[in-house]
């Protein structure tokens, strides 16, 4: 592995081996000193052309916690027109000596034209681009489920793929780069995931994608799965006639109280609440649900760090053997 | 056209007419004096042609020049040079300059511009409405008068997407035998669009231009074409739909002609994967049961002509994200070798259908009466000499276009353009420029 582009291209071994990774740097976080020598004098830069503050220092904390030098880059604006060009940034990292350059950015390939051009020689990891991809969200959720179904199941984690678990991922598809790695990396680890959303938050060709598709949530629900993954919806997207009004959406749509209510059967015990944050609570997650027990989203930003810990870990030690 | 000045004589020897059978012609004062077997040189210069094919000179009717106002993305030279390496002899310059050519000056402009370059005959086209707005009709009649003699209008890279403009311009251009070209282009249903709306902008992430857009456009501007009796002609035809559309319209008997682009004979947006801005166009690549489809329909008819969209761009304008970059794609040097390929080799079009989209048509469409000719004595001597054994690989830091954007770079092309000759002068020769015609503007 040279980069982390997207979901798509990631093996079933290689997802493994990030996850088995993964589990080995929450070891470190878990003890006092939560420190590794492991890229010591290397440099990552964090190349920000989105704000993302969660990403962001998630990034930070994983790289700093490897030994490596951090640099935050916050871009502005990134057309030609608009002030300096991806291609001169790229170049001035270049330039700098950066050994990896974790992106996020609003258009959909970015990081694809940083590991494919000759612009920079740099490591680079995905941290989110456009309606794209969204990679190491996505591996913190699988990570965070296969601690789940392992804790369940009383077994250790680690080596585990996802075989039989079923997901269910709820909310805009349509704009969502956290739905497509998620559908991606979970069913090439074996999970069976459906897709729940109104009609105008899919896109045309999701029929082609490896999973269900369902346009009821409740219905979605009935089979109890192991996961629920809420996605958060911007409320603008009424004005674009994606739906009718916020009221309509929580109703068909949101996890709010009813339906979370339906977690307390007994068929339903296992089941754990994802959400990748921010939530907007009262839209598409009740405070109830957020804050319950079922919730897994604090797990998920500590998981966040440890796989992208294991992520920086794993690119930056190919790219030195490549040397 | 007006006569030109007498050149030297030029005997091309041995060709392949229209890929069939063997003759020489012989050029003299601009014109085919003799074509026949065993031409005499009588002192004309020898142009030996054995196993090339002759076709009528081509002519685009979908050029972008650039010129006036991005003449760092191409000049009416750059241009007009590549045209005629790709065996060109005229071409139709759209109107999305700047400023705009929506006056009989700015269209005079280019005109002249062309005249003194002396490669090809440019045919400005005369923008639709008033600054590409889509609020007021340009003075197309003072165009259509003007010196440049306009016939074709468009607001090309715009769609004229409200109904009583369209209307109006197709009415209005029948007062003297104009025709109405329309980027269809439904607008609220492209709003940030970035590619062909389907199976790979779906995992891609990129906001999709369906098809719908392109044929909702296509299916009323028939109707009013129709309807008040005029002529339209609908640019760069890009999904299957869209045929379906023109077929049944052409049955019906409207007065419509449709265009392909090379490049939507050939790539589909599979490319796009790579997010290389090399393949963002617009209208965008399609899958490939659409280029199957515009592949038969120029087969059939239903496409009348193959126009380039030939856009070049500064690299800056490509080499950036997918979403900030410029639209379009060269493909005056390369559009000859790839109809080649698409539609020759599959066995679709022989060179016989090759001079009927590439060149008779497009003439006509654009009333140009000296262009798109038979071979043939007594007829204007444009003519190209196509080497359809040689096979090249596309390198655009060797064309002559300023545009570096071509999406066929690196790819290995059937067919090579040996000689152009324009208004009986070789602009090319031996596969390289010669020299522009050395007759005045005022004499071709």
């Amino acid at each position: 592995m040279r980069h982390l582009l997207s979901t798509q291209d990631l093996s079933l071994a290689d997802a493994i081996q990030i996850l088995d990774t993964a589990e080995e740097m929450a070891a470190v976080n878990d003890r006092e000193v939560k420190k590794l020598p492991a890229l010591r004098g290397r440099t990552v830069v964090n190349l920000f052309f989105e704000d993302s503050t969660r990403t962001r220092i998630s990034f930070e904390a994983a790289a700093k916690r490897l030994s490596a030098d951090v640099i935050n880059f916050a871009a502005k604006g990134s057309s030609v027109s608009k002030g300096e060009s991806l291609k001169d940034t790229a170049q001035t990292l270049e330039a700098i000596g950066a050994d990896a350059v974790v992106i996020r950015h609003s258009a959909s390939g970015a990081p694809h034209r940083l590991a494919t051009t000759d612009w920079i020689d740099a490591a680079v990891v995905n941290a989110g681009d456009g309606t794209h991809e969204h990679p190491t969200q996505a591996l913190l959720d699988a990570f965070t489920l296969r601690r789940h179904l392992a804790r369940v199941a009383g077994t250790p984690s680690s080596g585990l793929d996802l075989a039989g678990a079923r997901v269910v991922i709820v909310g805009d598809i349509l704009h969502s780069r956290v739905a497509r790695s998620n559908v991606w990396l979970l069913t090439t680890l074996g999970a069976k995931v459906t897709l729940v959303a109104p009609p105008t938050l899919l896109p045309i060709g999701v029929e082609q994608w490896p999973c269900e598709v369902s346009y009821d949530l409740d219905d979605a629900l009935a089979d109890a799965p192991d996961a629920v993954m809420m996605l958060r919806v911007q409320a603008e997207r009424m004005n674009a006639s994606y739906f009718p009004s916020t009221a309509e959406y929580s109703r068909l749509w949101g996890l709010g109280d009813e339906r979370f209510a339906r977690f307390a059967e007994p068929e339903f015990r296992d089941t754990v609440i994802l959400h990748p944050g921010p939530m907007v609570r009262g839209l598409e997650i009740s405070s109830a649900a957020a804050d319950s027990d079922r919730s897994q989203v604090l797990r998920q930003v500590a998981n966040g760090v440890s796989v992208r810990m294991a992520v920086l870990y794993l690119l930056m030690s190919a790219k030195e053997s490549a040397r | 056209m007006t006569e030109l000045v007498a050149g030297p004589a030029y005997l091309v020897r041995g060709a392949s007419l229209y890929g069939e059978e063997r003759a020489d012609l012989l050029i003299e004062g601009g014109r085919f004096t003799a074509v026949g077997s065993g031409l005499d040189a009588d002192g004309a210069t020898v142009v030996e042609a054995d196993g090339l094919v002759a076709l009528p000179g081509l002519v685009d009717v979908h050029t972008h020049l650039r010129e006036p106002g991005r003449e760092d993305a191409e000049t009416v030279e750059t241009g007009t040079r590549a045209a005629a390496l790709g065996g060109y002899t005229a071409v139709h310059a759209m109107a999305n300059s700047n400023p705009v050519a929506d006056t009989a000056g700015v269209v005079e402009q280019v005109h002249s511009l062309g005249r003194r370059a002396g490669w090809v005959d440019v045919r400005p086209v005369g923008a639709v409405t008033v600054g590409l707005a889509g609020e007021q009709l340009a003075e197309l009649g003072a165009m259509a008068d003007s010196a440049a003699r306009v016939r074709m209008f468009s607001d090309d890279g715009i769609c004229v997407h409200d109904p009583v403009l369209m209307r109006r311009a197709l009415e209005y251009v029948k007062a003297f035998d104009g025709v109405v070209a329309q980027h269809a282009q439904e607008p609220r249903l492209t709003a940030g669009a970035q590619m062909n709306e389907g199976a790979v902008s779906a995992v891609l992430g990129l906001p999709g231009w369906p098809a719908v857009a392109e044929e909702s456009i296509i299916a009323r501007d028939v109707l009013l074409a129709e309807h008040v009796g005029s002529r339209l002609h609908v640019c760069h035809v890009s999904t299957a739909g869209s045929v379906e559309i023109v077929r049944w319209a052409k049955s019906r008997g409207v007065n419509v002609t449709a265009e392909v682009t090379p490049h939507h004979l050939w790539l589909t947006d599979e490319l796009v994967r790579s997010y290389d801005p090399v393949y963002k166009v617009n209208p965008p690549l399609r899958t490939q049961t659409d280029v199957e489809a515009l592949r038969a329909a120029l087969a059939d008819g239903t496409i009348d002509v193959v126009g380039t969209d030939h856009a070049p761009h500064p690299s800056e304008h490509k080499e950036c994200e997918w979403a900030q970059a410029a639209m379009g794609m060269t493909g005056l040097e390369t559009a000859l070798s790839v109809v080649q390929h698409a539609m020759v080799e599959t066995g679709l079009l022989d060179w016989r259908g090759v001079a009927r989209a590439m060149s008779e048509l497009p003439a006509r469409i654009g009333r140009l009466a000296d262009q798109g000719r038979p071979l043939a004595a007594g007829e204007p001597a444009n003519l190209v000499l196509v080497d359809p054994a040689a096979r090249w690989t596309v390198d655009p830091a060797t064309q002559a276009t300023k545009g570096r954007n071509s999406p066929f770079a690196g790819r290995e092309l059937p067919g090579r353009v040996v000689a152009t000759f324009f208004h009986g002068h070789p602009t090319v020769l031996d596969g390289a420029l010669n020299t522009p015609h050395p007759g005045s503007a005022g004499e071709r």
